[in-house]
């Protein structure tokens, strides 16, 4: 398994965010992070990136420990999207993607910025401050810079959030045709369902802090009995008693 | 440490001042305000007093030496706070660059942002009243050096603080200097403050520089072993400053206010 996750969990105060969690995702498989807000979604993918240290439990990814690498090491194999965090407004799209670029010791880097412009399509706006664009462009910007190093390990937050359908539908696309050409394993915290169905392989569900189900989206959806995962979800956010 | 990481960083705050000429006007503007200033302040100083009668500017050369030490800390504490404001804290700190090179970037940068500022005030402050900083020679290097660090280590102190407490402790960030600048004897000896407060000072590296400062402009010597002391103090508390800016940041990944600092 490329990423282990053991028995990990997070205590904020009295807040148990995270609690023992256990999970893997095979390499270049793409996993679905779901559950309600402040399930524990943000807080695990933050210990996965080193943001947030865990109060009991292992990361290991390529069988090391997470703790053992250095940070450096591990955060050149990782990258992350959000649409929660931005990219400095004052830059242009081309100066951030080159500071990435640069931070992130990709070599050729302009060739890199060139390509995963005209992949993205947002070589038009290169030289617009990053703060003047819209949100669709924004979120494929942010998009370049976690694809900017070609992860090996790549963490999507919501990534299609508050984009329209269109942009929406390109930026599936996109990741859907990247991880068709590239090397890469996926973990997607969405809350849309369509999304998840269209480019997990399987998914974990998540509830207080802790893993309720998992499965791919067709054995779930089948286990509870519902048409789509969207009513799925719905069942087991509503539902009082923890499942699994 | 990787430079290529460092230099990354650091272009993004070259960037950040070069997309717009506000900010480089805005970096120019205050240590001129100063020079002027102070400049008119110890013109009058000159004409009516004796102390200051056998060295022209000698106020103004303070106002100077700090700024210097003002603008280098603000500029530190602005380029992180900057992180903040555009909500890019946590790709920087998702970026794979270790903390010693975020702490070197920020700290060569600010010598930049610093001098940006202050070497058109100095040079202005040469036909304007007759007063060149440059004209201690070598020793304004020795005195500019601690200056440096202590700058730095009250920027890590205020981002310690930041990390600690969030961006709530921006007006902290403002206010740090000025709570220094009476302890700091810049602009009188240290005979002034009340001997227990005299104490205190001491304890400062700004005491000493200021000290020797007046004693080579008055005298026309060097005490070397002032210098000394200055620099050694100011390693002690950038030392300081380096273990309690990693022990807030350790501290911020325990209480996870890393992924979600902003406004």
């Amino acid at each position: 398994m490329f990423i282990q996750i053991k028995n990990l969990s997070k205590l904020f105060k009295k807040n148990l965010a995270v609690d023992k969690i256990n999970f893997q995702i095979e390499k270049n498989k793409t996993v679905g992070l779901l559950g309600p807000n402040g399930c524990g979604k943000t807080t695990s993918i933050g210990m996965m990136l080193g943001l947030i240290k865990p109060s009991e439990g292992e990361i290991i990814i390529d069988n090391k420990n997470l703790e053992s690498f250095k940070r450096d090491e591990i955060l050149t194999r990782i990258n992350f999207c959000s649409p929660y965090i931005e990219l400095p407004k004052k830059l242009t799209v081309r100066q951030n993607l080159e500071v990435y670029g640069r931070l992130y010791g990709v070599k050729n880097l302009n060739e890199r910025i060139l390509e995963i412009s005209e992949d993205l399509d947002i070589k038009n706006f290169f030289k617009r401050k990053t703060g003047e664009l819209s949100s669709g462009q924004k979120n494929r910007v942010s998009l370049a810079k976690s694809l900017i190093n070609k992860p090996e390990i790549l963490l999507l937050d919501e990534p299609t959030a508050s984009l329209d359908p269109d942009i929406g539908d390109f930026v599936r696309s996109y990741i859907q045709e990247y991880r068709s050409k590239n090397q890469v394993t996926v973990l997607l915290a969405s809350h849309n369902m369509n999304e998840v169905e269209r480019l997990c392989d399987s998914i974990i569900m998540m509830k207080k802090g802790k893993i309720i189900d998992r499965g791919t989206c067709k054995e779930i959806i089948k286990k509870h009995g519902r048409n789509n995962l969207e009513e799925t979800f719905l069942k087991l956010a509503r539902s009082k008693d923890e499942l699994q | 440490m990787n430079f290529s990481k460092i230099y990354a960083l650091g272009l993004r705050h070259i960037y950040l001042i070069s997309n717009s000429l506000p900010r480089i006007i805005d970096l120019i503007y205050w240590p001129t305000v100063q020079i002027f200033l102070w400049g008119f302040i110890s013109k009058f100083f000159t004409l009516s007093s004796d102390y200051y009668s056998n060295t022209v500017g000698i106020i103004l050369t303070a106002a100077i030496l700090y700024d210097f030490l003002f603008r280098v800390s603000i500029s530190f504490n602005m380029m992180f706070l900057e992180e903040i404001w555009s909500r890019n804290f946590t790709n920087l700190f998702i970026a794979p660059i270790r903390i010693s090179e975020i702490i070197t970037s920020l700290t060569l940068t600010a010598i930049l942002r610093a001098l940006i500022g202050l070497v058109p005030a100095a040079i202005l402050a040469i036909p304007l009243f007759d007063v060149s900083v440059f004209k201690l020679g070598l020793p304004l290097l020795f005195l500019l050096l601690p200056l440096y660090l202590f700058g730095v280590t009250l920027g890590l102190l205020v981002t310690s603080g930041l990390l600690r407490f969030g961006p709530s402790f921006e007006n902290i960030a403002w206010a740090s200097l000025f709570f220094l600048a009476p302890l700091g004897c810049i602009y009188y000896p240290i005979e002034i403050l009340p001997y227990s407060l005299q104490i205190i000072a001491k304890g400062l590296p700004l005491v000493h520089i200021f000290e020797e400062m007046r004693n080579i402009l008055l005298n026309n010597t060097v005490n070397y072993l002032d210098i000394i002391k200055s620099i050694s103090i100011s390693i002690v508390y950038f030392i300081l400053g380096v273990i309690i800016f990693y022990s807030s940041y350790l501290g911020a990944k325990q209480r996870g206010t890393l992924i979600n600092m902003g406004e």
